[in-house]
């Protein structure tokens, strides 16, 4: 195997979880370097468990264009057999943008990747209700793969390896940064919550939130929601769980009609009892649910609230 | 201002999906297809654009099972040209698909491309980068506000944990996506309907699409089943786990 290139992740002054993740899974393959791209020094000695760390000196503004170019460079000096990205907001633009600029093939929404010759990759497809292996032939490749995939220990090692800088070239300068936006702080705060009603597309309409809301009241619990809800005006973001949301890890996570799309499973897949109530018995929240009840919410709602009152 | 925003079909998520024979993708034939919900988002975020100043959006999609309709619905939405792509295969993959859209759009000249973020089923890529590329334009993803003033388009980019970074970018280019400023408009079917008997779809030819990247989907499968969820038939069992947890 050659070498395995592994794009670490950071935002807001630290290092994401899912760099150890993908360092724990790209030991698993062969030889792993580490391209930290705006990173400082106190994230390089946390990356005990790469072989080497190929750094970039730029700018920390995440700016999709820099970093991408950034990216290209490093993989010209690493020259690597596969390239493994998070599948972030960051890792995805990074990941499309090296196969667009070195044409080597990609694939996304991993859950896990080998290379036994050939490299392939399993991912969730169409909401998690398809799996996938692809071919991505013996490499160069890339693959951006799904956060929670692997665990963060394997990956997580005190001290600094080998450290050797590359230089940023400039982007094509047609994308500028301007600020970063920190969320507005929230009425409640449902990473803190023991219980967690939470509710999806299937609830319908804003009005029958209400249903919800008192479920949560008979529980002590706060209603939190999947990203649609949240779009749709009908609850505010701090509410939102999943990839683009809060990580929860509640004692009792009920999900209400949600589908369990691997971006939302992302955020609440390590709760400590998932119960899931939802109308099509393929849904895959069932997969990841410790209980589950195929049933309209309406009918399971208000009898529940009316059980526990 | 000219916007183009391609549309694509995806399947219904709530349906089973079948897959063919030879288990190596979706079975399109008995599929129920509707509009990726993404694209649906870029459509509606076009749309409002337009609206708040001057500007021309134009719907293209690769030709296939009931795209005219899905573009009609588009025109009927406030979109002012629908233009179909024929000759491609509309279940590709983004890299392939990138490269048809950029054949098709190049020659429009568009000073803006609004994409779906993503689409289900997505596994080799997400297309507005890809077809950033080949246009030669800068592109931003996940994207859920978006002004234009000039040339330049000002966006939000989201992150994780409610984060956001604002961005600047020169036009012409390939803006990503993941929610329009309000919940997509419904079309009225009579408004379909009568569209779809004075407005034509332009067709335009694939053309070529020399070397396209590939990484090969060799086998799909349903998830397994069992070692999954404990099923529960009646309210009271839900009741019981909730107090065997502590907590209710
Ligand atoms: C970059 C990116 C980031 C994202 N980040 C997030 C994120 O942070 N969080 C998130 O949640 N999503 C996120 N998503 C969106 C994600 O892909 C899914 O679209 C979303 O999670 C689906 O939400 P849902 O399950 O509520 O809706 P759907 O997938 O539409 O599911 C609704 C479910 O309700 C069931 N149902 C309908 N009616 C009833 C009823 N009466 N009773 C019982 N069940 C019923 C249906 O069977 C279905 O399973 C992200 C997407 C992208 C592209
Ligand atoms: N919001 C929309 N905008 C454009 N086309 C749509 C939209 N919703 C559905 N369609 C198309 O209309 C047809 C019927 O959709 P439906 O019956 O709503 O699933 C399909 O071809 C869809 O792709």
């Amino acid at each position: 195997m050659g070498d395995i290139l592994v794009v670490a992740e950071h935002l807001n002054g630290q290092l994401d979880e899912a760099t150890f993740e993908l360092i724990g899974m790209a030991n698993g393959l062969g030889n792993t370097v580490v391209a930290l791209i705006g990173g400082t020094d106190e994230m390089v000695s946390q990356l005990g468990a790469a072989s080497k760390v190929v750094k970039v000196d730029a700018a920390a503004d995440f700016n999709p264009e820099t970093y991408g170019a950034a990216l290209g460079a490093v993989a010209d000096a690493v020259n690597p057999q596969v390239v493994l990205t998070t599948g972030s907001s960051m890792g995805m633009e990074l990941a499309n943008s090296l196969s667009a600029q070195k044409s080597w093939p990609l694939a996304v929404a991993a859950t896990g990747v080998s290379a036994n010759g050939s490299v392939k990759a399993e991912a969730a497809l169409f909401g998690g209700k398809i799996i996938a292996t692809t071919d991505l032939g013996s490499g160069p490749c890339i693959v951006a793969v799904v956060g929670g995939s692997a665990p963060a220990d394997a990956g997580r090692k005190e001290g600094s390896p080998a450290v050797e800088t590359v230089d940023a070239p400039a982007g094509a300068g047609k994308v500028h940064f301007k600020k970063l936006i920190m969320p507005e702080s929230a009425d409640v705060d449902i990473t803190t919550k023991d219980v967690l009603v939470a509710i999806g597309r299937g609830i319908g309409s804003k009005d029958d939130i209400e249903v919800a809301e008192e479920l949560a009241e008979a529980l002590d619990a706060a209603v939190a929601a999947s990203r649609p809800i949240i779009d749709a005006g009908w609850l505010p973001k701090s509410r939102q769980v999943g990839k683009s949301g809060l990580k929860v890890k509640p004692k009792v996570y009920i999900a209400l009609g949600i589908s369990g799309a691997p971006e939302h499973l992302e955020g609440m897949k390590n709760s400590s009892t998932i119960i899931a109530i939802n109308s099509d018995k393929n849904a895959p929240i069932f997969d990841v649910a410790h209980y589950g009840m195929v049933a309209d919410l309406f009918d399971v709602v208000e009898e529940l609230t009316e059980a526990l009152d | 201002m000219k916007i183009v925003v391609p549309l694509k079909q995806v399947p219904d998520l709530v349906e089973d999906l079948e897959l063919n024979d030879d288990g190596t993708g979706l079975d399109y034939e008995y599929l129920k297809m509707k509009l990726n919900e993404w694209d649906d988002h870029a459509l509606e975020e076009a749309i409002l654009t337009k609206e708040a100043g001057d500007a021309e959006v134009i719907a293209v999609a690769l030709d296939g099972e009931d795209v005219d309709k899905m573009l009609f619905t588009a025109l009927a939405k406030g979109a002012d040209k629908a233009v179909k792509i024929t000759g491609a295969n509309p279940y590709a993959g983004n890299h392939e698909m990138a490269r048809v859209l950029a054949n098709a759009i190049s020659g429009m000249s568009p000073d803006l491309v609004l994409v779906g973020v993503q689409s289900a089923g997505d596994s080799d890529g997400w297309l507005a980068p890809l077809l950033a590329a080949h246009l030669g334009m800068p592109s931003v993803s996940v994207v859920t506000g978006l002004q234009v003033s000039g040339n330049t388009a000002t966006v939000h980019k989201e992150y994780s944990g409610g984060i956001m970074a604002e961005f600047d970018v020169d036009l012409p280019g390939v803006i990503g996506i993941q929610a329009a400023r309000q919940t997509p408009r419904y079309a009225p079917v009579s408004k379909v309907r009568q569209i779809q008997q004075s407005a034509t779809i332009e067709e335009v030819a694939a053309g070529d699409l020399g070397d396209v990247v590939t990484s090969t989907v060799e086998e799909m499968k349903h998830p397994e089943k069992g070692g999954g969820a404990k099923m529960l038939s009646d309210v009271e069992e839900i009741v019981e786990v909730l107090k065997e947890k502590g907590v209710a």
